[in-house]
């Protein structure tokens, strides 16, 4: 018995490696065959679509790295930050509509803070986690309740014309549609404006001291309530991003909220603690499900006989779980040290 | 003055390794068990039991299952409307293929083994990833079989809407088609099993659970093999999860579709454990209960007090609800109502003469 652990390990890795790089292979000989444009195409919209999935994941780093909760609720937030910026904007310019979403997210970020959070500290991760599950629920009923379950409209005013590009270089070019690209911007300087905070002013010194040690910040007199508060309140903010751009594509509604679960692969392939690693991971994630769905799923219809595609559901998860079998991790988590 | 173990003396190794040591908990019990089988049937009604007892049987099984492997073996787990899915669809397959198993109890196992093994290939990861990141990955399981079910027709026989049904269902000859029938049933099933968890996971085998559970690396020197024990949890605690899975959609649903076991399912049933109580074989029955009673006590609470509000307002109340419910008990008992029951037994052994 002594030798089938690590014997397993490398089959493992040696499986999960051979069919990573089929899969890549298997897209570029497609690539190939049919030519670049569609399969470009592809990459290229799921690389858009992975950058929203990564702002989702982005909220749940921040929070993790700061208090070492997960935060299953982040997906709720969006779909709650979206309802209010949804319908307020009905009754008032947009930036109004924006900033009191805002401020009703910060809100939100102290009560939560305030009521649930200081009460569970020193409790396990799980019962932490448990209670954002908790907060989930009373979010989805609370947002439906005050501002209605149907669907709504966020129109941010963005052109709507695709863009078509490169199309001298190959047959058909590539439609691209320019919200999407917009979003991408978005999401490139929120990050950078996040990496800039966290690295130079004060508080974000005192939130990485937080994230390294609870114990030992506060014993230097890090407030730790008050940097929750922050961190939550950052998160809600990001959630807002988040909701804001997902409703100007895809209108807002209940499934939002579902569409955050793809958040959670994102996650655990970039590694609980790493902000570019959410970003790296939205990115993996989202070119590869739709390169699955696109160029690998009609086939495997054809062969099994399959009552339609939708391999975008599962594929992120396995993709996420081949990788972590690999780096245990994540792609940039810390490593795991453990002592006895 | 009831309730004490004064004067009850130990005098073999049995009897100190009883499962209930003191005799007052033998006979509760033995009261509960043979109430369940002899007097409930004589006044419970249709809606009784569609509604209350046998979801709360069914799913105390599935409880017990993940229980197992989340509070005694420590590996944290999305994935179990997933593990029910795959046994559901395992036993409508062979029920539907293989006239000589027609009997229920043939279909219900195949589906428990089905679901062991597939849970033992998902539990591979649990090997390498640790914690949440095991978490997220059971998901990987379940939204592979919320996909497959769905999408690969010969699983559902070729129904045109993905939705599957079965009838006539016997057991040893008996033909299992009133409530009352399904009831002693699962009753039955229930009973074995609980009686089958409790004993193993204080045995040599839970004991490695828990070894792990508390620290992993120590318990590998210690001499625990993370393979075995991790594995078997996993086989264990899917065999039961499969168990409740099959009888769940053969039993109670009769009909259904792949959404029955949708990752909404997963999450009830880690409420169950967590209100309940980690690690505790009496919490997963305790955590069942609250979390099938009470939809059904918020769903009925507006007419009681002769509110009209619509249904969709009474849905997102109760999400509401539901939502504030589980803060409040992580916050009041963040060890689950079977600690609650231990305060209570430990108060009632003074009573009424506290010192």
């Amino acid at each position: 018995m002594g030798i089938v652990a690590p014997m397993l390990d490398n089959v493992m890795k040696l499986s999960v490696v051979s069919l990573l790089l089929g899969f890549v292979g298997w897209v570029v000989a497609i690539a190939v065959l049919n030519g670049p444009g569609p399969v470009l195409e592809t990459l290229i919209g799921g690389l858009l679509v992975g950058v929203l999935y990564s702002l989702i994941a982005l909220g749940v780093v921040l929070i993790f790295k700061a208090s070492g909760i997960f935060n299953y609720a982040q997906g709720s937030m969006v779909l709650f930050a979206a309802l209010s910026v949804a319908r307020l904007s009905e009754s008032m310019p947009l930036w109004g509509a924006v900033l009191l979403s805002a401020a009703i997210m910060v809100s939100m970020a102290y009560a939560v803070e305030f009521l649930v959070l200081r009460r569970l500290v020193h409790q396990e991760q799980i019962i932490l986690f448990m209670a954002t599950i908790g907060i989930t629920y009373f979010l989805d009923g609370f947002g439906q309740m005050l501002w209605g379950s149907d669907i709504y409209q966020i129109d941010l005013g963005l052109p709507k014309q695709p863009i078509l590009l490169l199309k001298d270089v190959f047959r058909g070019g590539l439609l691209i549609d320019p919200a999407d690209l917009i979003a991408a911007v978005v999401c490139g300087l929120l990050v950078i404006a996040l990496a800039l905070f966290f690295q130079y002013t004060r508080v974000g010194r005192a939130l990485r001291a937080v994230a390294d040690d609870h114990q030992a910040a506060q014993s230097v007199g890090i407030p730790l309530n008050r940097i929750w508060l922050l961190v939550w309140a950052v998160g809600g903010l990001v959630a807002l991003v988040a909701g804001v751009i997902w409703g100007n594509k895809l209108g807002v509604q209940f499934s939002l909220s579902l569409i955050a679960l793809k958040a959670l692969p994102v996650l655990i392939l970039g590694g609980f603690t790493s902000i570019p690693g959410a970003i790296a991971g939205g990115l993996i994630i989202g070119a590869g499900e739709k390169l699955a769905e696109v160029v690998i799923g009609p086939i495997l219809v054809r062969t099994f006989d399959l009552a339609g595609g939708g391999f975008e559901n599962w594929f992120a998860y396995v993709l996420a779980l081949l990788f972590l079998l690999i780096r245990p991790q994540g792609l940039f988590g810390e490593k795991i040290i453990e002592r006895i | 003055m009831l309730y004490r173990e004064g004067g009850q003396f130990k005098t073999s190794y049995g009897d100190d390794q009883a499962i209930f040591p003191i005799a007052q908990d033998r006979w509760i019990m033995t009261a509960l068990v043979l109430a369940a089988f002899l007097a409930i049937p004589c006044f419970a009604t249709q809606y009784v039991y569609t509604e209350v007892l046998i979801p709360v049987l069914i799913l105390s099984i599935a409880a017990i299952g993940l229980n197992i492997l989340t509070g005694y073996c420590g590996q944290v787990s999305l994935g179990t409307g997933g593990f029910m899915a795959v046994a559901a669809y395992a036993s409508y397959n062979i029920w539907l293929r293989v006239p000589l198993f027609n009997d229920l109890i043939i279909v219900v196992l195949f589906g428990g083994v089905m679901a062991a093994i597939f849970g033992m290939l998902f539990g591979l990861p649990s090997l390498r990833i640790k914690g949440f990141y095991l978490a997220v990955a059971t998901l990987a399981a379940q939204f592979f079989v919320d996909w497959a079910t769905a999408r690969i027709k010969w699983l559902t026989n070729y129904a045109p809407s993905g939705s599957v049904n079965v009838a006539n269902l016997k057991a040893l000859g008996i033909p299992i088609n009133t409530p009352e029938t399904r009831y002693l049933f699962i009753l039955a099933v229930t009973v074995v099993l609980a009686l089958a968890a409790k004993n193993l996971v204080r045995g040599r085998i839970g004991r490695q659970w828990t070894a792990i559970r508390d620290m992993d690396i120590a318990a590998e020197i210690m001499g625990v093999r993370p393979v075995n024990a991790k594995l078997s949890a996993f086989a264990v605690s899917s065999f039961c999860i499969g168990v409740s899975g099959s009888l769940f959609a053969f039993l109670r649903l009769g009909a259904w579709e792949p959404q029955a076991f949708s990752i909404d399912r997963s999450f009830q049933v880690l409420f169950m454990i967590i209100i309940g109580g980690l690690g505790s074989i009496l919490g997963s029955f305790l955590g069942a209960i609250f979390i099938v009673l009470m939809p059904i006590f918020l769903n009925q609470l507006p007419t009681w007090l002769g509110i009209h509000l619509s249904t969709a307002t009474i849905a997102h109340i109760e999400a509401m609800v539901f939502g504030s419910m589980i803060v409040l008990v992580l916050l009041l008992e963040p060890n689950g109502l079977a600690r609650l029951w231990q305060i209570i037994k430990e108060k009632l052994r003074l009573w009424p003469l506290p010192y």
